[in-house]
């Protein structure tokens, strides 16, 4: 029950929150246990959803993968803990996972009030609309008056009453712990509309049972950079985390992959050769062995990889690349050089 | 020869069993204040250090979200701590209608329960058993998930004035669809103040007929019609007041527009699944306490009862259900405190009371956990312990008085 879920955290956060002490603690806890603690979604199709064996897949879940990959050499020791939107900030903050990869939108609130770090951008999203065809509505405009699921406890939630607000529309919300009881209650008629940031719309529409009857409506009506965090009090680790993203976007840029890494390593590119770790110790000042971003580039993938695998046209989503591609190609994934 | 009794030593003073007992619980006292005030201190340091703001600021800060249901003007712009008060507000509503609906259903069940016509008895048993047994949790989403489904969108709705009250020209006023049940909400217009003036008249009124109407049986043994008499006050008063100040009430009744109904007043699904709930499953452990209560009181009191010539429902109304009260209420009181606890079950289905709306949007947009967490904490323990004082004091009422 998520309630009591709430409650449990809370006195875990008020009773041990001496568990949590000192910097560079919560990079001890994870080399002791041997695993990393990551908080995913429970059950977002591309961004993380666990299959029939129980295995979880999706953006979300490679970021940590990667991670577990960039700390000891293994992409399979991750403990996964499913979170609703309304569980995962006090689970990070009370020390319940060490990383929170949860499509989560980067604001200002949650980097200082709640005290958290994000690491950067996984995905640059924005919020929309999903809404039965027969409605006949062919923009958010015409949505005076409608009955609105949402998720409790989002940035969508706030979004969506500053939108209405601002043109003077009037608004029932809805608001659901789980996205599949929006989902649910849109299929049944209980609203109108769904909202969510737009991939979701996308993961909750092949979760419907004729996804053929629902639009997306074309207005995107807030900015949603979604990316991992940890929280506030260990640098080293929000370091790991940070650029163990940033080298996977490095990769991408600069053409190497899970397939070709061991024949890049021949490369005559220094940038290539720093990345790999055949020039120079890029794993020393991290505390990580030499070759670990290849390592995380050969056991996950690079960026371009992650994405089309689980969100792109290798996976039932076949989302574009849209603001997600290279800077130097149009969008806006940008990483800072490994030097 | 007298024998020199000893003189008492004055034994040492930690072995005087007085001032040990003091000294105990003195130090368990110390003990626990030193525990909390560590856990508090511990607790700010490292909110402190984990960069994370504490303190009740958070309160005054504009919201910024909507929520479906309140029963004080809301909107966006308005205050967590308004929040705060709209989220209790919807607790208490669904709390308070169900423990009366509980109590109702619940009395009736109970006393079936014991009826002599069989299939009667059975079926309570039958209803008893079955929603005792389900877990309460799916109850509310069968209400919520599998029944309330099935209704028909709002373009559809089902028009409640044609169907109940066919031919009374009561239609297009009152609407069931999948978004709720809408009805004509009352408009009070100048003069209305008069007719609640004659209310309360008549309920004075009522209050001196009861006590003259006892003292005179009491004196005279002599009966008087109370229950017709009052009734027709309560009700004949205020409406020879409205005809008199001219009918000042209109209704606003609920109208189609692009999506929704609009106007009137409306029941959405998640409370009507969540009192339905909370009734049907309370009323069980009601009715298990009114038949306990009832069986409680001697079989001999009916007999003597009937051998005086009192009908069985005065034998029901007069002679039991006094004497079961006594045995009835403790527990009673227990049930309306789940019920009101229960109610917290809300945030399965979006129903915003205080656990989904306070301790859980406000919570997560705030990230003031300990803050929100204490709060709700806080006001669950009150309106249990009120409730409890209530009950109790009601219970000091009928309780035996000996003599």
């Amino acid at each position: 029950m998520n309630p009591l879920k709430t409650f449990t955290t809370a006195a875990i956060l008020l009773l041990t929150a001496s568990g949590v002490a000192q910097a560079g603690a919560t990079l001890d806890a994870i080399k002791k246990n041997g695993f990393i603690k990551c908080g995913v979604s429970d059950g977002l199709p591309g961004f993380s959803f666990a299959d029939e064996k129980g295995n979880y897949n999706g953006i979300d879940v490679d970021v940590c993968r990667a991670v577990a990959a960039a700390l000891f050499g293994d992409p399979a020791k991750v403990k996964f803990t499913p979170l609703t939107a309304k569980e995962r900030l006090t689970a990070l903050q009370s020390g319940e996972i060490d990383v929170l990869s949860r499509n989560t939108t980067w604001t200002s609130s949650r980097d200082s009030a709640q005290g958290m770090n994000f690491t950067g951008v996984t995905y640059y999203d924005g919020q929309g609309f999903l809404v039965n065809k027969k409605l006949g509505v062919k923009s958010a405009k015409q949505l005076d008056g409608a009955t609105v699921c949402v998720q409790a406890g989002t940035t969508t939630e706030l979004n969506l009453s500053d939108y209405f607000r601002a043109n003077k529309m009037k608004l029932t919300p809805i608001t659901y712990d789980k996205s599949d009881e929006s989902a649910k209650s849109l299929e049944a008629g209980r609203c109108d509309v769904l909202t969510s940031d737009q991939s979701q719309l996308y993961a909750q529409r092949i979760k419907l049972a004729k996804p053929g009857e629902y639009i997306v409506l074309p207005e995107v009506i807030s900015k949603e950079p979604l990316g991992p965090v940890v929280r506030h009090g260990d640098d080293d680790w929000f370091d790991i985390v940070k650029w163990t993203l940033f080298v996977m976007v490095n990769a991408e840029e600069l053409g190497v992959n899970s397939k070709n890494v061991e024949e890049m390593k021949k490369s005559t590119n220094p940038d290539v050769k720093r990345l790999l770790g055949v020039e120079g110790d890029k794993g020393k000042d991290f505390g990580l062995a030499t070759d670990w971003m290849a390592v995380v580039i050969k056991q996950v993938g690079n960026y371009g990889e992650i994405f089309e695998r689980n969100v792109g046209q290798g996976s039932p989503l076949k989302i574009q690349r849209g603001l997600n591609a290279l800077w130097n190609q149009g969008g806006l994934q940008y990483a800072p050089p490994v030097r | 020869m007298a024998e020199h009794a000893p003189a008492p030593v004055k034994p040492p003073f930690w072995n005087d069993p007085q001032i040990r007992a003091i000294l105990f619980q003195a130090i368990a006292l110390v003990v626990t204040v030193a525990f909390g005030l560590y856990v508090f201190d511990n607790t700010q340091a490292n909110l402190r250090r984990l960069g994370i703001a504490s303190g009740f600021g958070f309160l005054s800060s504009p919201s910024g979200f909507d929520i479906i249901q309140s029963l004080i003007p809301y909107s966006p712009t308005s205050s967590y701590g308004r929040v705060f008060w709209v989220a209790l507000l919807n607790t208490l509503l669904v709390s308070a209608l169900g423990i009366v609906l509980a109590t109702a259903l619940g009395f009736v069940i109970g006393i079936a329960r014991l009826s002599k016509n069989w299939l009667i008895s059975r079926l309570a048993l039958a209803y008893i058993e079955t929603f005792r047994n389900i877990p309460l949790l799916l109850q509310i989403f069968f209400w919520y998930f599998a029944v309330l489904r099935v209704m028909p969108a709002p373009g559809q709705s089902l028009d409640l004035g044609k169907i109940v009250f066919p031919k009374l020209g009561l239609e297009e006023i009152a609407f069931l669809n999948i978004r709720g049940l809408y009805l004509p909400a009352p408009e009070f217009q100048t003069g209305f103040g008069w007719v609640l003036a004659a209310f309360g008249i008549a309920v004075a009124l009522t209050v001196l007929l009861a006590r003259w109407a006892r003292r005179r049986q009491k004196a005279t043994g002599q009966q008087f019609p109370l229950f017709s008499v009052s009734l027709a006050l309560l009700l004949g008063l205020p409406l020879l007041t409205f005809w008199l100040a001219g009918s000042p009430l209109a209704w606003q009744v609920p109208k189609l527009q692009g999506f929704n109904f609009q106007g009137g007043l409306v029941v959405i699904p998640e409370m009507a699944s969540l009192l339905l709930a909370l009734t049907l499953y309370t009323a069980t452990f009601i009715a298990e306490i009114v038949r306990a209560g009832i069986q409680a009181v001697s079989h001999g009191q009916t007999e003597a009862s009937l051998s005086l010539g009192l009908s069985s429902s005065l034998t029901l109304r007069l002679i039991i259900l006094p004497q079961a009260l006594r045995v009835i209420i403790p527990p009673l009181t227990n049930q309306y405190l789940n019920l009101t606890k229960n109610s917290s079950l809300a945030a399965a289905i979006g129903y915003p009371d205080l656990v989904s709306a306070f301790a859980g949007t406000v919570l997560n947009q705030t990230g003031q956990a300990i803050e929100c967490i204490a709060i709700t904490m806080a006001v669950y323990l009150t309106i249990s312990l009120l409730i409890s004082l209530m009950m109790n004091w009601y219970n000091r009422r009928v309780a035996l008085v000996e003599r």
